[in-house]
């Protein structure tokens, strides 16, 4: 494991990335205020963060922002989809993470179940 | 309310963040001899004045309209004061924000350091466009990173790109 790796996945990488700076298709973003932080919010950025490297979504990018105000629903994750109403999941943790990556993001299905 | 010390760190680095840090450096270190435990978080965001800087050190300080700072700074001052160490926040309207804590590594409510890899890896990932200086210096270990290096690297190609996401998660599994 070593710098030289990076020359390696600059030259793999080079075609989807104009792409996904255009325009990503879905836009993950986890509250990560100190309320959200204790509940257990950095397990679930990184579970999405692991997913989509895992799984090589070039068109999915993974975010972070402060407070929500909804210190009860922590650990709270928004879905920006184009052309579509912004999906907000609360009480998250890792599990539930994967199954809104499988379902909603690869393919397209809400996760009512964990929606607020 | 914080688990261990990489949720602390977590949470003041997020004020970094949100004041606009374009470079961010964070320290762990331990010291044997002194049994010493120190980090440090300092970042060329927009900084506070001075009054502002006391404020956010103060637990009970808020305004309705929302306080910018979270409750990360009193919290990490709580545990730092709380077991034998100290703490400095240094600011400067313009010029960035610097915060030190101290702890007494012997001491028993000293929490854990808990999962130091998994927050440098979320904050590397999620804020792919900020300059992260990374050093960790404890029990034997002696990592460093820094993110402007891999990016000149990349060449354009993103820090939170999944190639370059599965590199870094192997790479902090090695190194860290």
């Amino acid at each position: 494991m070593n710098l030289e790796e990076l020359k390696k996945i600059r030259e793999k990488a080079q075609k989807d990335v104009e792409l996904r700076q255009k325009q990503a298709r879905i836009r993950i973003v986890v509250g990560m205020g100190t309320s959200g932080i204790a509940a257990g919010a950095r397990d679930v950025l990184k579970t999405f963060v692991e997913e989509v490297g895992k799984r090589n979504l070039t068109d999915v990018i993974v975010t972070q922002t402060g407070e929500k105000g909804l210190a009860s629903q922590e650990p709270m994750v928004e879905v920006f989809e184009e052309d579509k109403p912004v999906v907000v999941y609360g009480n998250m943790d890792p599990e539930k993470a994967k199954r809104v990556v499988v379902e909603h993001v690869v393919n397209g299905q809400p996760v009512s179940e964990f929606a607020i | 309310m914080m688990e261990d010390l990489s949720l602390h760190i977590m949470d003041i680095v997020t004020n970094s963040v949100r004041a606009g840090a374009k470079h961010i450096l964070i320290a762990i270190e331990k010291d044997e001899k002194r049994s010493m435990m120190r980090l440090e978080v300092s970042d060329d965001g927009h900084g506070m004045d001075a009054e502002t800087a006391m404020k956010v050190q103060d637990p009970f300080f808020s305004t309705k309209k929302g306080r910018k700072v979270g409750l990360g700074v009193p919290l990490l001052k709580g545990t730092a004061e709380t077991t034998g160490g100290s703490f400095t926040l240094d600011s400067t309207k313009g010029r960035g924000t610097s915060i030190v804590a101290t702890f007494d590594s012997q001491h028993p409510d000293l929490p854990p350091l808990g999962n130091i890899r998994d927050t440098f890896f979320v904050l590397v990932v999620g804020h792919p466009e900020i300059d992260f200086d990374l050093r960790y210096r404890v029990d034997g270990k002696d990592f460093s990173l820094d993110t402007a290096e891999w990016r000149k690297e990349l060449d354009g190609i993103p820090l939170n790109h999944p190639e370059v996401i599965g590199f870094l998660s192997k790479y902090l599994d090695e190194h860290l």
